[in-house]
């Protein structure tokens, strides 16, 4: 099923939670929502449950408009970040409830209920663990019984908040993988909200990139990390090198120093004009000559040298004295080009996006 | 970098640190034990004192006077009163709570804070105060008194008005305990159940009534104490009249001011017996629900 949300504000006293955002989220499709803390995902996420009303816009689930929808008859699967599962239950009584709060005339029986239940616990394989309280669960065990209990009822959709955000590190990679294939099994139309983008980029189908209330882009993982929209979607996805400077003849100016670049990224950016440049770490050569034309000198901080590729942490010195970059290298330039902390290098970078610099808006 | 090593002390001299610690060590002990002994004695003379005095005095003149002191008619109906009062004020405040935690906890309203504070109104106004007020209400002289006299409704000096102070003095025992509790629990059990289709009702006797039952048998149990044991208002709006309107506090004070001692205090230690079972009940309750245990 489709969900349609149109025009949707909500302000909580002076703040502007969602301003004025629409948006489809495609039938059997996962999408994520993704942005920082207070960019207004989770509210709009509880709108489309009915947990809040918006202050104004519609939201239309499968063509009927469900605004004035109570959120207990929207058909809503619900995931929240705490899992709040009924701690007073059992796991068989917490996935039971919803089928069990149905209407009399449509109620299953409680043999139905009993292989519902089950089969459900075989999906998020923890068929053995039906007579325990949640209080006896992980962290990852007890997600998994909130998803259970929510697809009890058949939802039309699924909204997920924040679902793995309360779990470490290596749990979380475990479960996204593990919905991500039960949502291809299942095809429910799912939005997922985070804040986590390799999360987002890992797990969804699309990705929509909030800010302040506005939606900023949206598009596919690869889209989005590869043709950010603006500079908020390119500094919120993996990790960057910014630079504040001009648009020259030969590139970017940033300081003295000119950074030979194609011009791309925002077409805005016109000669002359102000553009926060940025690199990914691994868009920077790293050159030990400090006196070769092209780039600017930076000294080395730190090397954390493990895995297949090094990371080098520099910071500027004479034009961006004061900014920090970290840089991607393979493993072997280390020792190449004799690099070590405390050396000054050239940092050259061998691509550039840039986006205008002129508002606050655009302030990173 | 190398480890600094103390060197070995000559003559058996403790090393500066050691002696420090062991300094702050006795420091430790010494106000450790001060405390405790304080507050021990406090506890001895100011609260286990008068309950042993209260049964020695009870029984001073035999078991016979004391059940006689208790078997007496005007103090049967004492008790028939107190009870009675307390099965009135402590079910209607119980129902006043749990819907006043409900609406502060989970909705946003106008004028929430207003009655944040009016919740705790009669635990700031001295209840000889509030007694007063309903005799300035319902008194012959009062507001509604012709009135009421017109119709022969008797409130004051009468059940009806002891009820009504006991259910002002007890007012805010249930929902001040429940609203923290609330609050704590959060709200995503309830929204979780609204999504899964539930009902208001089944919202409230499913997830949330499970969630808060011993907070509200905490809160009953210690509105109980209160109800049975209130004087002040109660003393203002009874009238005083010996085996009609006298609560069980009202009638110790009877018998203790006609120097009747032995009986005031047969009478008195069954307050005192009620006490004892509220603080055995209340330890019981802490310790079936762990998250009423620290406070």
């Amino acid at each position: 099923m489709s969900i349609q949300a149109i025009h949707i504000t909500k302000t909580f006293g002076d703040f502007v939670a969602v301003d004025d955002v629409s948006l489809e989220f495609p039938t059997g499709k996962l999408v994520s929502l993704l942005g920082p803390s207070g960019c207004g995902k989770t509210t709009l996420l509880r709108i489309i449950a009915g947990l809040e009303q918006p202050d104004s816009g519609r939201i239309v689930l499968e063509d009927h408009d469900a605004s004035r929808v109570h959120a207990r008859d929207r058909q809503v699967g619900f995931v929240f970040q705490h899992y709040a599962l009924f701690h007073h239950m059992t796991v068989y009584d917490n996935v039971a409830f919803g089928l069990r709060m149905k209407p009399r005339r449509i109620r299953p029986s409680e043999a139905a209920i009993k292989d519902r239940v089950t089969s459900l616990l075989e999906l998020v394989q923890l068929g053995w663990v039906a007579d325990r309280f949640p209080s006896q669960l992980s962290g990852g065990q007890r997600q998994r019984i909130a998803l259970a209990r929510a697809l009890a009822v058949e939802p039309r959709v699924l909204l997920l908040d924040e679902p793995f955000g309360a779990l470490d590190a290596k749990v979380r990679k475990e479960l996204r993988r593990w919905l991500r294939k039960l949502h291809d099994d299942l095809h429910i139309t799912s939005v997922f909200v985070t804040h986590d983008q390799e999360e987002a980029l890992e797990v969804a189908d699309e990705v929509v990139l909030m800010n302040k209330g506005r939606v900023e882009q949206r598009g596919t993982p690869d889209e989005v990390y590869k043709n950010p929209a603006t500079s908020f979607v390119y500094n919120f996805i993996g990790s960057v090198n910014l630079f504040r400077g001009r648009v020259g003849r030969n590139g970017v100016t940033v300081g003295e120093v000119v950074l030979p670049s194609r011009v791309n990224g925002s077409s805005a950016a016109e000669r002359g004009g102000n553009v926060l440049a940025f690199a990914r770490p691994h868009e920077i050569r790293v050159l030990p000559d400090e006196q070769g034309i092209g780039g600017f000198p930076a000294q080395i901080d730190r090397i954390i040298n493990f895995g297949l590729t090094a990371h080098i942490e520099l910071k500027g010195i004479r034009a961006t004295e004061g900014e920090f970059f970290n840089v991607e290298v393979l493993k072997e330039t280390i020792d190449e080009q004799q690099l070590h902390a405390g050396k000054i290098v050239r940092l050259v970078p061998s691509e550039l996006r840039l986006f205008e610099y002129d508002s606050a808006a655009n302030e990173v | 970098m190398s480890l600094v090593v103390a060197p070995p002390v000559p003559g058996g001299s403790v090393h500066p640190l050691e002696a420090a610690r062991e300094k702050a060590e006795i420091g430790e002990t010494v106000s450790r034990w001060a405390l405790i002994a304080f507050s021990a004695l406090f506890f001895t003379f100011f609260l286990l004192t008068p309950l042993i005095v209260i049964f020695l005095e009870a029984f001073r003149r035999g078991v016979d006077v004391y059940i006689a002191a208790i078997r007496e008619p005007d103090a049967l109906s004492a008790i028939g009163l107190t009870v009675l009062t307390a099965a009135v004020a402590v079910p209607l405040n119980l129902v006043f709570g749990v819907v006043a935690a409900w609406a502060i906890t989970k909705f946003e309203f106008r004028g929430k804070r207003v009655l944040v504070t009016l919740i705790d109104l009669p635990f700031s106004v001295s209840p000889v105060v509030a007694g007063l007020i309903y005799i300035l209400i319902f008194g012959a002289q009062g507001w509604l008194g012709p009135w009421l006299g017109a119709h022969n409704i008797k409130i004051v000096f009468a059940l009806p008005g002891i009820i009504l102070a006991t259910v002002f003095v007890t007012f805010p025992f249930v929902a001040r305990e429940l609203i923290p509790l609330m609050q704590s629990l959060g709200n995503d059990e309830e929204e979780a159940a609204v999504i899964l289709g539930a009902g208001g009702f089944s919202v409230f006797w499913r997830i949330t009534l499970p969630n808060i039952k011993w907070g509200v048998l905490y809160a009953v149990i210690l509105c109980n104490a209160r109800a049975m044991g209130e004087f002040g208002a109660v003393s203002v709006v009874s009238g005083h009249i010996r085996g009609e309107t006298n609560t069980l506090p009202l009638h110790v004070e009877v018998l203790y001011n006609e120097y009747q001692f032995s009986a005031a205090f047969a009478v008195g230690s069954l307050l005192a017996i009620l006490a004892l079972v509220t603080l055995v009940a209340k330890n019981w309750i802490e310790f079936r629900s762990p998250s009423l245990r620290v406070r």
